[in-house]
């Protein structure tokens, strides 16, 4: 292995992640050198389409990439500088970088207080400031204070979704790095997740790391973007800009240059090139 | 007609209370990891072995028990309050690996030097009131070395992969303990009172058997049950453990340390095997069939529920009593009326109890719905 000095991220960077590679198994190669830079207090948004590699990345950023036997052989991640990449996911959340994972996970035999608190593992038996913040996580999520002697099972997606996000909130964390919250949840409820997602970020000053699938969304709400495709990132920008890409139009937004094409002309189109 | 009913009935409860004991050790296990362990039984053997052992029991010596409660006692308290102190310093600086070693060196030359200073004060072999809290570090050590070797490698695996570990464990464990503590039948003696009490005499004619063994196993178990309990639903430790149970990812994922959560899990239920192991080795004497009852534990769970801490008492009350009185009363029944040779009904009613059970309420009295959705 050889010794590489890790080049000095400027403090202002929460999280960079350095050229990592990710191999699964010892054999499957997911990410081919990623790069990216969360800076404080901003929303960063990882898209791209299914496999691309934005879940792999959040994993190998919060440490939880060793239990699925996976494992970053190249590059390194930095927190405010410094390395992570040998630590395990509790000293991560211990450093205020929690991972609020894909589909939910609540626990579902617990209610959803009980969800809430074990959020706040690692603040031991602080109990003045543990009811204070779950005070604060229903004055964002409201609907789970109605809800908050429920079995977690039971609740809907978007009340879970909700706990999910509320519980990573409990450990009063400096970074969310979100996966896929959009997921089977209806437009609407989208909506009202990433207007509370944005509200802990402004109000909160928690920086965010979003992987997702539905780009129109994401991009409305973050502040930079980072597109991958096959494990490495083809593009990056500030939100505005990749909305006015025409690549991005084309194969994410599913506008086209000239605006909406026929689907006629699509298959035409393809079914030429195949036979030709 | 009464008498003998309430006196079967008596017997029956108390015997069950010592199925509970050992089907508590499997309850914590599986609502902290959600996993089946298949060595409990091997770990009642393994702890009544040490014990057995590390009191001399092979010289046959005696102990009494109001020295061996006060002890206990005694003892007890002073290392729950070291123990509460340390975690509290632990905690307050946050734990790093330094301060995690040196308490580690401090808690194990603790323990030799204590450990020494006994055996040679009890002439080379230890008295109970010290062989019990050794035995209870070795299972914690036992626990340590499954987190180590067995259970770090499996997290985020299949239930069934983890249960399959389990049976490799209660394997070695068998065979482990046998080959360091020898395999002879040891006596281990508590110093009770042997005589039978006699309740109700005036009511009753003869008044109602008691053994006094049986009442304070049945004591113990109660205090168990309330400890665990409140340990489960009200303690931060507790909640985390039930987390634990229905996510390993997403718990590691808000910051519980797998490996800690599964270390004290291992070692509170070392902690009951090790409590069924002494009832049941003064019982029955310290022999390699102790792991079988664990077999009997089985249809205990199904009845009170895999996941809960008084399930598992009610289950062993229900199948203790079930069992006696069948046998008692329903035998000569079914003997009479299809003339068979009789008996045994006590060996086979435990299981046609936990079938019923499996057919018409697989989450039994009381574990948790399983919790299904699309």
């Amino acid at each position: 292995m050889s010794v590489t000095t890790p080049a000095p991220a400027p403090a202002a960077n929460v999280i960079d992640v350095v050229n990592i590679e990710v191999i699964y198994n010892h054999v499957i190669l997911v990410l081919k050198g990623v790069s990216l830079a969360v800076a404080q207090g901003s929303i960063v948004a990882l898209l791209g389409a299914n496999g691309a590699g934005k879940s792999t990345t959040l994993k190998a950023i919060s440490n939880l990439l060793r239990t699925e036997r996976g494992e970053v052989t190249k590059g390194h991640v930095l927190c405010r500088g410094e390395r992570v990449d040998g630590l395990t996911p509790n000293d991560l959340v211990r450093r205020g970088v929690i991972q609020v994972m894909e589909g939910r996970h609540c626990f579902g035999h617990l209610t959803v207080e009980e969800n809430l608190l074990t959020g706040a593992f690692i603040h031991g038996s602080k109990r003045r400031q543990i009811a204070d913040d779950l005070e604060k996580v229903y004055h964002y999520f409201p609907r789970l204070r109605e809800r908050r002697t429920s079995q977690a099972g039971y609740t809907s997606g978007g009340e879970q979704q909700m706990t999910a996000i509320g519980r990573a909130l409990m450990s009063r964390p400096s970074t969310i790095l979100l996966d896929e919250p959009s997921m089977g949840l209806a437009p609407q409820l989208v909506g009202e997740i990433f207007e509370i997602v944005k509200n802990l970020n402004e109000q909160e000053k928690v920086s965010i790391l979003l992987a997702e699938q539905n780009t129109n969304v994401a991009l409305r709400y973050a502040h930079y973007g980072y597109i991958l495709e096959n494990g490495r990132v083809v593009l990056d920008g500030d939100a505005a800009s990749l909305r006015e890409n025409e690549d991005v139009k084309e194969f994410y937004l599913g506008i086209g240059g000239e605006g909406r094409r026929s689907f006629r002309d699509v298959k035409h189109y393809r079914r030429r090139k195949r036979w030709l | 007609m009464l008498g003998p009913f309430l006196e079967t009935l008596i017997g029956g409860l108390l015997t069950g209370v010592l199925y509970s004991l050992v089907a508590l050790g499997f309850v914590l296990i599986f609502k902290a990891s959600g996993v089946f362990n298949f060595a409990q039984g091997a770990m009642v053997l393994f702890a009544a072995l040490t014990l057995a052992r590390l009191t001399g029991e092979i010289d046959g010596r005696e102990v009494h028990l109001a020295n061996f409660v006060i002890a206990a006692a005694i003892l007890g308290t002073a290392l729950a309050f070291v123990g509460w102190y340390a975690w509290r310093e632990y905690m307050a600086r946050g734990g790093g690996p330094a301060e995690r070693n040196r308490m580690a060196v401090l808690a194990v030359v603790g323990a030799v030097i204590g450990g020494a200073v006994a055996w040679f004060y009890g002439k080379g072999s230890w008295p109970l009131w010290v062989a019990l809290p050794a035995t209870a570090a070795i299972m914690g050590v036992l626990a340590y070395a499954i987190e180590r070797l067995v259970l770090r490698h499996l997290v985020n695996q299949e239930g069934i992969i983890l249960f399959m570990a389990t049976l490799g464990i209660a394997y070695f464990l068998d065979g482990f303990g046998q080959t360091l503590w020898g395999s002879d039948i040891y006596k281990i003696d508590l110093g009770l009172p042997k005589a039978p009490i006699f309740l109700f005499e005036d009511v009753f004619p003869g008044g109602l058997l008691v053994e006094p063994g049986d009442l304070v196993a049945a004591l113990i178990a109660g205090l168990l049950v309330v400890v665990l309990a409140i340990f489960f639903q009200k303690t931060r430790i507790g909640r985390a453990l039930r987390a634990v149970a229905d996510d390993h990812a997403a718990a590691q994922s808000v910051g519980i340390p797998l490996n800690t959560i599964w270390l004290i899990v291992w070692t509170v239920s070392g902690f009951v095997a090790l409590a069924a192991g002494v009832i049941w080795g003064a019982k029955l004497g310290v022999q390699f069939s102790i792991s079988l009852i664990a077999l009997k534990a089985l249809p205990v769970l199904i009845l009170g529920g895999f996941t809960s801490v008084p399930g598992a008492i009610v289950g062993g009350l229900i199948i203790g009593a079930g069992e006696k009185l069948s046998e008692v009363f329903l035998a000569p029944i079914l003997v009479r009326q299809f003339d068979l040779a009789g008996g045994g009904i006590e060996n086979w009613f435990a299981y046609m109890l936990a079938l019923i059970f499996l057919l018409f309420r697989p989450q039994g009295l009381f574990g948790e719905r399983i919790i299904e959705r699309v």
